[in-house]
C-alpha cells in the first residue's frame, strides 16, 4: 500500500526553542495513525507543518505526493481538519459554516448540496443546521467540523486532540464516525492525543512523541513488546517518564481562558 | 468572505445600536453645546461643521474594529478555516477589507441619517451620493488598515494599545471637531482621515480645507498602499 504521507527529518525550531526535532514517519493510504504525547510535545506542530499552516526550519513532508511547501493549494484539497479549538463560524448558522466551506474548496454547486445533507445526517445534526453554532454544545461543535472537514471528499483527515473536553458517549460516538469512514471510504486518519486508550482502541499505528522527538513507533502490540510492557499505558510511562510537565501559558491559554469568561461574546 | 462580514453585521443588534450611541452623543452633547461658542467665534453652525467629522468618526472605529476581528478569529476560529482552505490569501483578504468597508460604510450613512433628525442639514441633497462615496473610501483605507495592524499582533492586550495610540490621535487630528490652523493643520495632512473629512465636508457643506482633488487622491493613493501591505502581511500569518 502506498504511503500518502510521508515525512522526513522534520524539523522546527522557535528562537532557541526546539519544538520538532528530526521527526520521521510514514502512514499508508487508508490507515489510522496517531501522535500519542504529553502536552507540549510537538504534536500540534507537526500537524501545523503538516497542513500548511506553520513553514519548518528543515526536513521534507510530502502529503498525497504533494509538496506543502511548494504545492499548498494541491496539499490542502487533499485533506480536513478538525483543530483543538472550534474553528466555526458561531455567528453562522450550520448550514452557512457548511456552504462558505463549499465556496472555499470550490466544491460545485450541484454535488455540495447533497453533501451537506448527507454529512449532517452523518454526523447527526441535520435538524440543527439552521441554528446557529453559538448554541451548539461542545460535542456538536465538533460533529460540525468532521462534516465539514469531509466536505470536499479529501482523501487525508487530521484531528487535532478531538476529543478534548467530550464527554465518553460524545466521544465514542465521534470514533465511531471516523472508524466507519476510514472501512467505507479509505480515508486515511490522522490524530494527535495524549489518551492512551484512544491511540490504542483506535489508531493501527502510533508514534509516541516526546519533548519534539518521537521516541517508539509501532502498533500497539508492537510498542508493548518494545518496553516489555503489558498495556500501551505502561510501554508510555516508561517511555516518557512520570515528571509532571513544565508549560508556560501561552497566547492560546490565554484567549481559551478569556473565552470561557466571557462566554464567547465577541463584540 | 463579504458576505460573512455583512450577515454578522446585520445579525448583531446590539452592535449596530451600540455603535450609534458614541457618535449621537458627540452630536448632541458637542454640537448643542459647544455650538453657541463656535457661532460666537463666527465659524457658522457648530452641528453642521462636525457632522461630517462624527461621520468619519463612526467609519474609521468601525472599520479599524472590523480588522482587528482578525486576531480574535486568528486563535480562535474562523481565520485558520480560512488558512488551510486552497484560496489565496489575498483573496481571503479582499473579502475581509471590502466586507469590513460595506460595514463601516453603512453604518456612516446611518450616522448621517441620526445627524439629520438631531437637526444637521447639509447644503445640497444631491451631495449625499458622492459622499458615500467617499464614506466607502475612507472604510476601505481604514478597514485594510485595521487588518494590517492585526495580522501584526499576535493577542488582544495588542488591540487596546491600537485603539488608543492610534485610532484616537487619528481621529482628533483629523480636524473632525475643530477647524485646523497653524500647527494642527500641518499634523493633520499625515493623517489620511483628514481628507476624508475634508472631502465630506465638501460634499455635504460645501467648505474644505484642503482641495477635493487633494482628498481624493490622497485616499486612493493611501487604500492602494495599505491594501499592498495590508495582503503582504495577512499572508504572512504564521499560525
Amino acid at each position: 500500500m502506498a504511503n500518502i504521507i510521508e515525512v522526513k527529518d522534520l524539523n522546527k525550531t522557535f528562537g532557541d526553542f526546539v519544538a520538532v526535532k528530526d521527526v520521521t514517519f510514514s502512514v499508508p493510504e487508508g490507515g489510522i495513525f496517531a501522535f500519542l504525547g504529553p502536552n507540549g510535545a510537538g504534536k500540534s506542530t507537526t500537524i501545523k507543518m503538516l497542513t500548511t499552516l506553520l513553514h519548518p526550519t528543515s526536513g521534507t513532508m510530502k502529503i498525497n505526493g504533494y509538496d506543502p511547501m511548494t504545492q499548498s493549494d494541491l496539499v490542502r484539497k487533499s485533506f480536513g481538519i478538525v483543530f483543538q479549538d472550534p474553528s466555526l463560524d458561531e455567528d453562522l448558522t450550520a448550514l452557512e459554516n457548511l456552504e462558505l466551506h463549499g465556496a472555499l474548496y470550490s466544491v460545485p454547486k450541484d454535488v455540495l448540496k447533497k453533501r451537506i445533507d448527507e454529512l449532517l445526517a452523518l454526523v447527526e445534526l441535520a435538524d440543527r443546521k439552521n441554528d446557529f453554532v453559538r448554541d451548539f454544545s461542545g460535542g456538536m461543535k465538533r460533529r460540525l467540523e468532521i462534516a465539514r472537514g469531509l466536505l470536499h471528499h479529501p482523501k487525508i483527515i487530521f484531528l487535532d486532540e478531538p476529543t478534548l473536553g467530550l464527554d465518553p458517549q460524545t466521544r465514542n460516538h465521534l470514533w465511531g464516525h471516523v472508524q466507519k469512514l476510514n472501512a467505507d471510504e479509505g480515508i486515511t486518519v490522522f490524530f494527535t492525543t495524549h489518551y492512551m486508550e484512544e491511540a490504542d482502541r483506535i489508531a493501527k499505528n502510533i508514534a509516541i512523541i516526546d519533548h519534539g522527538v518521537i521516541i517508539a513507533q509501532g502498533s500497539g502490540a508492537e510498542l508493548q513488546k518494545q518496553t516489555a510492557t503489558t498495556s500501551l499505558e505502561e510501554a508510555f510511562l516508561k517511555l516518557t517518564g512520570n515528571v509532571i510537565r513544565e508549560e508556560s501559558a501561552n497566547s492560546g491559554d490565554h484567549l481559551r481562558q478569556a473565552r470561557r469568561m466571557w462566554g464567547g461574546g465577541r463584540r | 468572505m463579504w458576505l460573512r462580514e455583512v450577515k454578522r453585521f446585520t445579525r448583531s443588534k446590539s452592535r449596530i445600536f451600540g455603535s450609534l450611541g458614541q457618535p449621537i452623543l458627540f452630536l448632541v452633547a458637542l454640537g448643542y453645546g459647544l455650538g453657541p461658542v463656535f457661532a460666537k467665534a463666527g465659524q457658522g453652525n457648530y452641528l453642521d461643521f462636525i457632522a461630517p467629522g462624527i461621520i468619519g468618526m463612526s467609519i474609521i472605529f468601525s472599520a479599524i474594529f472590523n480588522g482587528m476581528q482578525v486576531i480574535w478569529d486568528r486563535q480562535f476560529g474562523f481565520l485558520k478555516e480560512t488558512m488551510v482552505a486552497p484560496v489565496s490569501r489575498l483573496s481571503i483578504m479582499f473579502g475581509r477589507t471590502i466586507g469590513g468597508a460595506t460595514v463601516a460604510s453603512f453604518q456612516g450613512v446611518l450616522v448621517l441619517i441620526l445627524a439629520t433628525v438631531a437637526g444637521f442639514r447639509p447644503e445640497s441633497w444631491l451631495g449625499i451620493l458622492p459622499a458615500i462615496v467617499v464614506m466607502l473610501l475612507i472604510a476601505l483605507v481604514f478597514s485594510a488598515l485595521g487588518i494590517m495592524v492585526a495580522s501584526l499582533l499576535k493577542d488582544m492586550q495588542g488591540f487596546q494599545l491600537i485603539m488608543n495610540f492610534l485610532v484616537m490621535p487619528l481621529f482628533f487630528l483629523s480636524g473632525a471637531l475643530f477647524p485646523l490652523s497653524g500647527v494642527l493643520l500641518i499634523v493633520a495632512s499625515f493623517d489620511p482621515l483628514s481628507y476624508g473629512v475634508d472631502a465630506l465636508r465638501y460634499f455635504l457643506i460645501g467648505t474644505s480645507t484642503f482641495s477635493l482633488t487633494l482628498d481624493i487622491s490622497v485616499l486612493v493613493g493611501v487604500s492602494a498602499v495599505l491594501l499592498a501591505l495590508g495582503s503582504y502581511f495577512f499572508s504572512k500569518i504564521e499560525m
